[in-house]
């Protein structure tokens, strides 16, 4: 691995050295893809490096690289059981939560391994977004608040709560009941509200689960904008199931089968002209 | 219609009496126990049962204010050494415990579940009762406390169990440690079912008798502190109910209403602080 990203090399040919290498390498292997020069302005946010990861003895991640650069929306999109959700979950130690796990390879969130960082830190840094709403069995103001105070903060939390909530796209709704239940929300505003306590510690990246799985048409539009709002002050990266969502929300798209990363490409690119057969087997429903 | 089919109508006729009848049988005797209770010990409740000690024998009057407020210290302190060993041992088996030592907990668990209640009352005799040389308080809520264990550590298991594992994923996302994800999500989030339990387990020990005879032992008087003996309900039932005087009867069935009575409320009154308590706090 060269030292230098080629994210943030000026020099063209240093990039184009690497893609050459990684094919040389693996076909199996993909970092940025070259046409990420369509995206100045981006630094890159994660560098991950032989990743694998396995439970007992079944290995789910077969190691592979990618880069995931900072204010777009990556989506991870593959069939059941590629793993996709598994590297969601690798790159803030979540994994770890699960008994028997391990994970191989070289995770860098802004060039620091994360490995090494204090776990709570890295958390706080890289928020989390589940497949189900899972609003703790608190009022809405508590549920916001949950991150801040466990980090020990006591002052402004109203503040806070209102910033996070209007990031959130969920302050006007809201705003007159902070003190109920969080279970009293419908599923799309639960799912909202755990947006909302995710951004109230100020991640710099935002992991979603398949965030619109258990949610009707309307709410997911709802989601998708605030997506689209928030990749200005966040790094996204999204798992989804639904392809038409990846093809909508986001700027890079990864594909995933059988834990290994198959194709990463723009996403217009990934979707109009994929360069891997198995790519454009599954976009176009042949399987998954 | 033939000879057979008669016949399996007939015997799903008979199975489905039997059970009907098992199940009226069943709450038919929880109703006319607590008849017979509240007719008998409504009777004899009066101002002083409630507010009087008990009078010399021959006496009339009197009454069993002692073992009202006894019963209480004894299962107030009961509950105090029941339910941190109880709860804690609950979370450990629920969010801990591998597959060998949980298995080896509960089933511990289970035996001490099993073991006779006046073994207990051995136990509690031999550690407390004969190093201090005297019946105490702290001696029978002690044997209580330790009885409440298991239904304790059960129960928490069960409704910690029953918390959806994304929960704890939330907050640990939002990087909370392990325990501090338990203290603020996981038990919060079974604790109606958690305090439930414990009232079980309290209803459950209110109306032991055999641990309390040699441990709590039994006071005509008063008891200041935790370190005299102490007259309770359940004891005083034993000892009035057996004895030869008819008043001494009709007091035993009022002090087995109190009894009830004294659960009931416990519970009742939980639950409804609790219900308030969790409509505001969601």
């Amino acid at each position: 691995m060269s030292s230098v990203s080629p994210m943030r090399s000026v020099n063209g040919m240093d990039s184009a050295d690497k893609q050459s290498n990684q094919a040389a390498r693996s076909p199996q292997k993909f970092s940025l893809p070259p046409d990420r020069a369509a995206y100045p302005g981006q630094t890159l946010r994660f560098k991950i490096s032989e990743l694998r990861v396995s439970f007992g003895a079944k290995e789910v991640l077969h190691g592979f690289d990618i880069d995931i650069s900072s204010n777009i929306v990556t989506a991870v999109i593959g069939p059941s059981g590629c793993g996709k959700s598994t590297f969601l979950r690798s790159l803030n130690r979540m994994t770890e939560t699960v008994r028997h796990a391990r994970v191989h390879g070289d995770i860098l969130l802004d060039d620091e391994n994360i490995a090494g960082m204090d776990v709570v830190r890295l958390r706080r840094r890289v928020g989390m977004v589940f497949q189900r709403p899972n609003p703790f069995p608190k009022s809405i103001f508590e549920n916001v608040a949950y991150g801040l105070r466990i980090n020990g903060h006591k002052d402004s939390l109203s503040e806070a709560v209102e910033r996070s909530l209007r990031r959130a796209a969920l302050w006007e709704e809201v705003k007159d009941q902070l003190h109920s239940s969080a279970y009293a929300l419908s599923g799309g505003q639960q799912q909202r509200l755990c947006i909302a306590r995710a951004l109230a510690v100020d991640p710099e990246v935002l992991l979603l689960d398949e965030p619109c799985s258990a949610l009707d048409p309307v709410t997911t539009a709802k989601i998708e904008e605030l997506l689209f709002q928030l990749k200005a002050s966040c790094t996204i990266v999204i798992v989804t199931h639904n392809m038409q969502q990846a093809a909508r929300a986001s700027d890079f798209t990864a594909f995933l089968l059988e834990g290994r990363l198959i194709e990463y490409q723009p996403t217009p690119k990934l979707f109009t002209t994929p360069s891997d057969p198995r790519t454009e087997a599954y976009i176009t429903g042949r399987f998954g | 219609m033939s000879l057979r089919e008669c016949r399996r109508k007939f015997v799903n006729a008979f199975m489905f009496a039997l059970t009907a009848f098992s199940a009226l049988a069943t709450v038919s005797v929880l109703f006319v126990i607590l008849g017979y209770l509240v007719y008998h010990g409504g009777k004899n409740i009066n101002w002083s049962f409630l507010t009087k000690l008990p009078t010399p024998v021959g006496e009339p009057g009197g009454g069993m204010a002692n073992a009202i407020v006894g019963s209480a210290k004894l299962l107030f302190l009961a509950l105090l050494v029941g339910v941190p060993v109880g709860v804690s041992t609950g979370i450990y088996l629920a969010e801990f415990g591998g597959k060998t030592m949980g298995f080896f907990i509960r089933y511990t668990t289970d035996l001490l579940n099993g073991v006779p209640s006046i073994v207990i009352g051995i136990f509690a005799y031999t550690v407390i009762v004969l190093p201090m040389r005297h019946f105490s308080t702290l001696a029978g809520s002690f044997a209580l406390g330790v009885m409440m264990i298991p239904i304790t550590v059960r129960s928490t298991e069960q409704f910690l169990r029953a918390v959806p594992n994304p929960l704890r994923e939330g907050a640990m996302a939002l990087g909370a440690s392990k325990w501090r994800t338990i203290l603020t999500v996981v038990v919060p989030a079974a604790g109606s079912g958690i305090i439930s339990g414990v009232m079980l387990a309290l209803a459950r020990v209110a109306g032991e008798t055999a641990p309390l005879l040699f441990t709590a032992f039994s006071n005509r008087y008063w008891s200041s502190g935790w370190n005299d003996p102490v007259a309770s309900l359940p004891v005083m039932i034993y000892t009035y109910a057996i004895g030869p005087y008819a008043d001494w009867h009709e007091q035993a069935w009022a002090a087995g209403l109190v009894l009830l009575a004294l659960v009931f409320v416990v519970n009742v009154g939980t639950r409804l602080v609790l219900a308030r308590k969790v409509s505001v706090s969601r």
